[in-house]
């Protein structure tokens, strides 16, 4: 057999590039978790107390900040990787079948990842305009109600301001959708390809994926909808 | 019964194909799918046209040579079938039947629905094997194996390499095979010994083949007429990264 | 005597090939690697040997028609292989298997040959394990065994019904491993159409290359057969659609004896036909016959649904009629049965021709989970075939031609009557006498290929060493190729009105009606006139569409069925000038209450047959048959 001084580095090979994925997609499901966490405490219903208290302290704690760019490097990686690995899987099959029925065999969701991807990607630029990028580079927003200054708002004030455009929600909402269905593919996909597929264990993780991929793109799409409504105040 | 047909035909590798119409009639619902093409055939060649290509040899389902994909699904409508071992019953009368060669880049065609499936073979020859020569073995029972490994073990050698797997995936990714026969021998105390070397040489191999990633989608596993399991990939790909950073 | 000689070393049977190999001349290691052999097929016998001769150092030229050498038929074999371990500890050794397999042959097998199968049975299963093939195995991780056809004791080794499969890709993985070291150079969807003698040796091939249709020459010091077996001369049989003759016999046409081609296996458990469009007949495995029982209803005519037949209006045949051996009895035997019963009008479903083997009782007795993790692949296969549950309706089972005893005569050596031809598994006749063991093809195949060959190509490939590769531009291949070329193009020209398939059908119907499971002098003459008009017809009649340069599975067909008539021309003399009943053969006129009669006073030898010219009369020549460890007696499984 052939030695191992012959084989190609870890990530050089498709399935080398495939744990990258799965890796970085893991990371980004528990930034999911976080970030949803913060967001929902505006469901407590105090005029955004609770909740720009949290903004504040994802945008000045250290750790928060570092881990921040290692969110961005994540996404860049997860993309990137994605780009790569479908630049090559395009070249798989040139000639197509004239009669195909996929259906049969697979799940729509889990064959079109990048479509769904590319989707949460344009959102998450138009997200990124919205939120991040007037709270770390513009010095319009304010830490809370009590310290604004003039010009200024705080968090939940922009946020309540944004999702005043029903145009926005529906964008929100409809984004919301696409990272559900790529969660749902994406979650136990993840799991599969770093190679954690046992005959106990794999169907909880089916499970927790799937009610995860409901439930966490569930409850960010709430958040535009009960601002939109005045549901929160 | 009687179908409308519509086969690819292609002349040879370097020729351009197309999809060609034919209708048969009188089939009985009994007829296996081949003995059906068996028949269109008899009659193109009676009427001095050209037969068919397609691929078959054993026509029970194991050897793993019949190919087709049919009505939009590797080896025809029906789970864990290969094409000879689907009959007209499985079809309903007046039906229009797509018949295409299974489409890879790695799987070229030689003619209308014969494809070169070679770079399986090749894959083997990197690590497929135990490297034993005949005669330099101990007795049988000196090495005893887990009955559920051994079970695990005769599961994963049960595929054909018929290449379905490859044929149904949207990526033409040939991880279901490759991870079988990594399977096999990976749960076997006989394979563990150059388990390592084994999955980075066939890894590797796949990859200069052509074939593309695995996505997950589980078309594969779905469309395997042997129903060789996803778990196999999955341990393909532990041995994988093992092996990488060891 | 006549001008066989089988070389058959001197001395006591149990020491016969110990000594041999002890004694055999040897090839050093770097007069190996000068040394090239072809070995044509890619089956047990074929891979195995391949393999082998690699790991030894030989040059090694491999070729199937398939597209990849994993696709043999020995992958079809489901029940398992036998192996003299006594891992049982129910009295086994290598003696029984022995005496088991020449009596299961109706003593129509030589000694030694036999003997030296039995001995090296044991280091297959060793060899196949180490290679990661994965049997059965019991819970305390140790193979498990289970008992077949003929034998009263459990030696067989078994993989689910995927024995076969198991085996070859076992054999395969070792080829595929000398393929990837440069050792074997691998010819996929070739066809041997050509042999070449030069000065009375075998050194070469012609090899059509299918993908093209280009006829290539290949140079080789020995050429090895391993093709296989004739069934489908019958043109239903559970061969493979692929499985011909067409490199033995033409081997035969350029010298090589064939021996024994009217021993044909009829195997009891088929799924009947159901059509005359069918295009194969598919085995279900003997293992079945282990927990399913045999009957057809006691009545005549009798169309009641199965369930409906109450049991003592069933006639379990197997059972009544060989009570020690039972549903075990043998193939040969328990064919015949069945058609006994059906002849009598006691078949069953709707042709009449099909018999129960019915599961029942095991399902109540062992419960389905245990019925389904042995046979469950089986089963499924059945419901896919018939349409109808085995779980539920008894199965409905006909004999169909299955194996072929009989092939290229070989020596001890395993060569033929030319010098340097080698024929190894099916494709030779050496072993399994009149009728095969259950489970005994699996071994044979690799006792050739792993254990046999590659020390008794040696002998030979010893006094070769000063042989220079010969040149392929050489007047013997030269004219071989012509040859090939020649009858290509004949085939092609002759565009007459009939299809192949329809040569090849009518050539089925004349051998199974005449030359099948029992056979009359009258019905046999009359085949040979059928035969001769048929091979006539085919030549002047046959359309074969396309050309000769291309991927053409029409024109690949029509050499394969031409070879076929010749052979079946052979195998209705063998049959005429066999005047007894034994195994596969069943003569009509010689039997004992319908049990097989064997006359051993005029027929204890190996009929080998000398091509003569295509229309005239091969010339027979008769290896007789020493018995001296084991008296002749009457085959009884009663």
């Amino acid at each position: 057999m052939n030695k191992k001084s012959g084989t190609k580095s870890l990530f050089s090979t498709l399935i080398g590039k495939k744990m990258l994925m799965g890796l970085t997609g893991l990371f980004l499901i528990t930034f999911l978790v976080v970030h949803c966490g913060i967001n929902a405490l505006i469901f407590f219903n105090d005029g955004g107390e609770l909740f720009n208290k949290g903004a504040e302290f994802m945008g000045t704690n250290l750790l928060i900040r570092t881990m921040e760019i290692v969110l961005f490097l994540g996404i860049i990686a997860h993309i990137v990787d994605a780009l790569l690995l479908t630049l090559s899987n395009n070249k798989t099959r040139i000639v197509k079948y004239a009669h195909q029925k996929p259906n049969a065999n697979s799940k729509w969701y889990s064959r079109w990842m990048g479509l769904l991807g590319t989707l949460i990607l344009m959102f998450l630029i138009i997200h990124l305009k919205h939120f991040w990028v007037i709270s770390r580079f513009t010095d319009h927003i304010a830490h809370s109600e009590l310290d604004k200054l003039p010009g200024q708002e705080t968090m939940f004030a922009e946020m309540k301001e944004i999702f005043e455009n029903p145009m926005v929600v529906l964008l929100y909402v409809a984004a919301m959708v696409s990272l559900a269905y790529h969660l749902m593919h994406g979650f136990q996909s993840a799991f599969q390809t770093m190679g954690w597929n046992h005959p106990k264990y794999t169907p909880a993780i089916k499970k927790i994926g799937f009610w995860f991929s409901i439930i966490i793109p569930f409850v960010f799409a709430l958040m535009p909808i009960a601002l939109h409504l005045g549901i929160i105040k | 019964m009687k179908f409308n047909l519509k086969i690819w035909r292609q002349k040879n590798a370097q020729a351009a194909g197309k999809m060609v119409d034919y209708t048969i009639e009188n089939i009985n619902a009994d007829m296996s799918f081949l003995e059906m093409m068996d028949v269109l055939n008899e009659q193109l060649i009676r009427k001095g046209d050209e037969p068919v290509a397609f691929d078959h040899d054993c026509r029970e389902g194991i050897c793993g040579m019949c190919s087709m994909h049919i009505n939009g699904r590797p080896h025809g409508p029906l789970r864990g079938t290969t094409t000879c071992q689907l009959y007209m019953r499985n079809f309903t009368d007046g039906e229009t039947i797509f018949i295409e060669p299974f489409r890879a880049n790695s799987f070229p065609i030689i003619r209308d629905l014969v494809v070169d499936r070679s770079a399986f073979d090749r894959i083997m020859q990197v690590g497929g094997f135990v490297s034993v020569n005949t005669g330099q073995v101990q007795d049988a029972n000196n090495i005893p194996v887990n009955k559920a490994d051994a079970d695990l073990a005769m599961d994963a050698a049960s595929c054909i390499g018929c290449g379905a797997c490859v044929a149904a995936c949207k990526n033409a990714s040939a991880s279901l095979f490759v991870s079988a026969k990594i399977s096999q021998y990976a749960l076997l105390p006989q394979g563990r010994i150059e388990a390592q070397e084994r999955v980075l040489a066939m890894v590797n191999q796949m990859d200069e083949e052509g074939f593309g990633s695995c996505t997950n989608t589980g078309a594969c596993e779905a469309e395997c007429p042997k129903g060789i399991s996803l778990t196999n990939i999955a341990r393909m790909n532990r041995e994988y990264y093992v092996a990488s950073i060891s | 005597m006549s001008v066989l000689d089988s070389k058959i070393p001197e001395g006591s049977l149990e020491n016969i090939w110990s000594d041999y190999k002890s004694h055999v001349k040897l090839v050093n290691p770097s007069n190996k690697r000068k040394l090239e052999v072809i070995v044509v097929g890619t089956g047990l016998a074929g891979a195995s040997a391949a393999a082998s001769l690699a790991e030894l150092g030989y040059k090694v030229k491999a070729y199937c028609y398939q597209d990849s050498p994993r696709r043999a038929h020995s992958i079809a074999a489901q029940g398992g292989i036998n192996a003299a371990k006594n891992y049982k500890n129910d009295g086994d050794s290598v003696f029984r298997l022995f005496y088991d397999t020449i009596k299961g042959g109706d003593f129509r097998a030589r000694e030694a040959n036999v003997y030296r199968l039995a001995e090296v049975s044991a280091s297959i299963i060793d060899q196949c394990v180490a290679q990661g093939v994965p049997f059965a195995r019991e819970y305390g991780g140790l193979l498990d065994n289970r008992s077949f056809g003929g034998a009263q004791v459990s030696r067989t080794f078994y993989a689910r019904g995927q024995t076969g499969q198991q085996l070859l890709l076992g054999a395969y993985s070792a080829l595929s491993r000398q393929i990837g070291l440069g050792n074997v150079e691998m010819f996929s969807r070739h066809e041997m159409v050509e042999l070449v003698n030069i000065d009375g040796k075998t050194r070469g091939i012609i090899a059509r290359d299918l993908k093209t249709g280009k006829l290539e020459r290949h140079f080789g010091h020995a050429v090895v057969l391993a093709t296989g077996g004739y069934g489908n001369v019958f043109f239903l049989s559970t061969n493979a659609m692929g499985c011909n003759v067409t490199a033995a016999w033409k081997a035969h046409k350029k010298g090589a004896f064939f021996a024994n081609p009217c021993y044909t296996q009829i195997h009891p458990t088929c799924i009947p036909v159901s059509g005359d469009y069918q295009s194969k007949l598919t085995l279900m495995s003997e293992s079945l016959r282990n927990d399913g029982r045999v009957w057809v209803p006691k009545k005549q005519g009798d169309k009641r649904k199965a369930i409906d037949i109450p049991e003592e209006e069933r006639d379990y045949y197997l059972e009544r009629k060989y009570p020690s051996f039972g549903n075990l009895a043998p193939r040969d035997i328990a064919s015949r049965a069945a058609k006994e019963a059906c002849d009598d009008g006691r078949g069953v479903g709707e042709s009449g021709l099909a018999v129960y083997l019915d599961f029942a009782d095991a399902i109540k007795r062992l419960g389905k989970e245990v019925v389904e993790a042995r046979y469950g692949n089986l089963f499924d296969m059945y419901k896919h075939i018939t349409n109808e549950d085995p779980y539920k309706l008894p199965m409905r089972i006909y004999p169909a031609v299955h194996y072929t005893m009989g092939g290229l005569w070989v020596d001890y050596n395993l060569m033929t009557t030319v010098k340097g031809l080698y024929a190894t598994g099916e494709c030779n006749f050496s072993d399994h006498g009149a009728n095969r063991l259950g489970a005994s093809a699996l071994m044979q195949g690799l006792a050739d290929g792993y254990f046999v060959l590659p020390y008794t190509i040696g002998d030979y490939l010893s006094g070769e060493i000063f042989t220079k590769s010969i040149s392929t531009d050489h007047p013997a291949f030269v004219e071989a190729e012509k040859a090939a070329n020649d009858r290509i193009e004949k085939l092609l020209s002759v565009n007459g009105n009939r299809t192949v398939d329809d040569f090849h059908r009518e050539l089925g119907k004349i051998m199974w009606d005449y030359c099948g499971m029992a056979r009359t002098a009258e019905g046999l003459i009359k085949a040979k006139g059928l035969l001769s008009q048929l091979r006539e017809d085919f030549w002047k009649d046959v359309k074969v569409t396309g050309s000769a340069n291309e991927l053409n599975i029409d024109l690949e067909k029509a050499g394969r069925v031409a070879d076929f008539i010749e052979l079946g021309e052979l195998m209705v003399n063998d049959a005429l000038q066999r005047n007894e009943s034994c195994g596969g053969h069943f003569r009509v006129e010689y039997q004992d209450e319908g049990e097989a009669k064997r006359n051993d006073d005029e027929y204890a030898y190996v009929s080998a047959w000398e091509h003569k010219g295509v229309g005239h009369e091969a010339q027979l020549h008769k290896e007789a048959l020493v018995f001296e460890n084991i008296k002749l007696a009457t085959r009884s499984y009663k």
